[in-house]
Parts: C-alpha cells; sequence; structure tokens
C-alpha cells in the first residue's frame, strides 16, 4: 500500500488570528485607532499613558484597557485623567489575548471614541505572538534596561511598529547612549519609527501627539 | 506556549480534508516558517496531544522549517538573513527592506493511506 500525497496548501489561523481580525474590522468600522502598548515591567506603560491620555481628553474620545496580573491600580492611576479606564486582570495569565479585549468592550466600549489603548502585561516575550486588532503597536524601553534589549527580544521589537524609548530625562545619569540603542532597533526592525519621550517631563510629546492626530488619516487611506 | 491551540487547529483543519476526500490520514506536512513564532519542538509534542481521540489519531506531523529570506532593495537581490537579530543584507549590509520568506504556517500536504 503506497502512501498518496496531497497537496493542501491552506494557511493554519490561530484562533486568536481569528478573533483579532474581526476585531479589527469592527474597529475600522466605527472609526476607531486602536493602539497597543508593550514593554517590560516597569518601563513606564502607564506613565507614558497617563500623559497620552491628559494630553488627547479635551480634543478626543479616548478610553484605555490595562492589563495586569493583579490589582486595579493602574486602571485607578489612568482615571485620573478623566478617560474611560477599564482594567483586565489575567491572573497568571502573561499576556493579553484577543478574546480578553473582545469580552472587555463587551457593553462597555462607547459608540462615539476617536482612540482606545491597550496597555498590556508587563512582558516582552508572550505578547509578541497574540495579535490584539491593533492598528499600532508600541514597544516601550526606558533608557535604564540597557541599549541592546531590542537584540535580545528580537520578536517583540519585529510585530511592533513604533519604539518609543522613555525615561529620557535619566539617558544622562544611566549613561544611555541613544545612537546605540536606535542602531539596534533599526537592526532588529528596519525602518522602525523611534520616538524618545519624557513622560514625566513631556519631552517627545508633540511628536507623539502629531503621529496619533494623523492616524486616523492613515487608516482611513488603502 | 501556544502551540498547543495551533496543532489543535492543525488537526481540525486534517479533519475537514480527510472528511471530504472520505480518506484516512498518515501524516501532515506542514511549513514553518522561523518567523512564525511557533517552536517546533513544542508544536510536535503537542500534535499527539491534539490528535489523540480524533481521526487523526495515529498520523505523524512532518515539519519543513523554512528560513528567513529578506529582500535587499540596494542589490534588488533575494537574500537569506541569519537569525532574527540582524535583518541586515549579508551582501551589502543595508537594512532589508521587506521579508519574503519565514513566517509560514501552512499545512502544505497531507499523506493518504489509500
Amino acid at each position: 500500500m503506497t502512501p498518496r500525497f496531497v497537496e493542501v496548501r491552506r494557511d493554519v489561523l490561530k484562533q486568536n488570528d481569528i478573533t483579532a481580525r474581526e476585531l479589527r474590522a469592527r474597529f475600522r468600522a466605527t472609526g476607531i485607532s486602536v493602539i497597543s502598548l508593550v514593554s517590560s515591567p516597569g518601563s513606564g506603560k502607564t506613565a507614558f499613558l497617563e500623559r497620552t491620555l491628559a494630553e488627547l481628553q479635551p480634543r478626543y474620545g479616548v478610553a484605555a484597557l490595562v492589563g495586569d496580573l493583579a490589582t486595579e491600580n493602574d486602571a485607578l492611576r489612568l482615571r485620573r485623567s478623566g478617560a474611560l479606564v477599564k482594567q483586565i486582570v489575567t491572573g497568571t495569565v502573561c499576556h493579553l489575548d484577543a478574546a480578553m479585549i473582545r469580552c472587555a468592550l463587551e457593553g462597555w466600549l462607547p459608540e462615539q471614541l476617536d482612540f482606545l489603548f491597550i496597555e498590556n502585561v508587563g512582558n516582552l516575550v508572550c505578547p509578541s505572538s497574540f495579535d490584539l486588532g491593533e492598528d499600532l503597536r508600541l514597544v516601550l524601553l526606558s533608557v535604564t534596561e540597557g541599549e541592546d534589549k531590542p537584540l535580545k527580544y528580537p520578536t517583540i521589537f519585529n510585530t511592533a511598529d513604533v519604539a518609543v524609548i522613555t525615561k529620557i530625562d535619566l539617558a544622562e545619569a544611566a549613561d544611555f547612549d541613544r545612537a546605540l540603542c536606535e542602531r539596534n532597533i533599526q537592526s532588529v526592525r528596519p525602518g522602525m519609527r523611534i520616538l524618545g519621550v519624557s513622560s514625566k517631563r513631556g519631552a517627545g510629546f508633540d511628536e507623539w501627539m502629531a503621529m496619533l492626530a494623523s492616524l486616523p488619516r492613515e487608516l482611513k487611506s488603502p | 506556549m501556544h502551540e498547543l491551540s495551533i496543532a489543535l487547529s492543525i488537526v481540525e483543519m486534517a479533519e475537514e480534508e480527510a472528511a471530504a476526500r472520505q480518506a484516512r490520514i498518515r501524516a501532515v506536512h506542514l511549513k514553518l516558517g522561523r518567523l512564525s513564532g511557533v517552536v517546533k519542538d513544542a508544536l510536535l509534542a503537542s500534535y499527539d496531544m491534539a490528535a489523540a481521540g480524533t481521526a487523526l489519531e495515529g498520523s505523524r506531523l512532518v515539519i519543513e522549517e523554512v528560513p528567513i529570506v529578506g529582500y535587499c532593495a540596494k542589490c534588488q537581490a533575494r537574500r537569506g538573513v541569519d537569525g532574527v537579530q540582524w535583518f541586515l543584507c549579508p551582501r551589502c549590509g543595508s537594512p532589508i527592506s521587506e521579508i519574503l520568506e519565514g513566517k509560514e504556517l501552512q499545512v502544505r500536504a497531507l499523506e493518504i493511506a489509500e
């Protein structure tokens, strides 16, 4: 009995990809720009988001979902901006997935919104495999983490759209070599956009706000 | 670690194909890119678990790993890329402008018992 080969050529879609695709279609239909943030714990995702929400809040409808293993601390912090914020407590799960986003949005997402931010669990490994239906994925790294972080965690940089170097007000104290860090980022993801910011002092936020303002237009263009 | 859910998707797809052809499947041949984010060994370990109790029980998963190939705009040529840390043209050193191969996660063929 000789085996017979039949050609199939079918892409294996992960269940998460299917859910993410549905989410993306829904976001596009309602005109919301969705931005996710990933980084290691302590890189300053929440501080960055705090300032972002506060600066956007007067002019735009903004909301945020924040993921953590435990506590509502981040949601409480972010709510002070006046934005609509919901905490996703993952228990022991090390990342957010598309189903968690869908579940969190159930009966919560208002009709009129310009921006939805999703702060992932602090982790540079697992979130890289999970599409959340976002339009833009930011990977943050702070000046105290070492210039070679992109080389150590290439996959997350490779799946992200923009690299944000945070805490640049501490660059000198940390002896941070920005040119080297940017070279490493470009090496793992050629052509990646890079922002340098201080969430505390506000440096770099003009450029970030301009990038956000042009986002809906970019998403609408084919 | 999401290999088990991927193994389940592969088994599900193969079951559909098997039912459509009214055939028994002996092996599933898969193309797996190095940039797919899926670990070969973990996927192989998950496959037997996923196939247990289905029409695919006892079948093999055969994985063909696909290396990363990029396009160098400067050389205007396809170039193999070593590792995932240096997306640079091995010939001229300029950044790779596009990834052409290496993201595959595709069921290529089925080995059917007649």
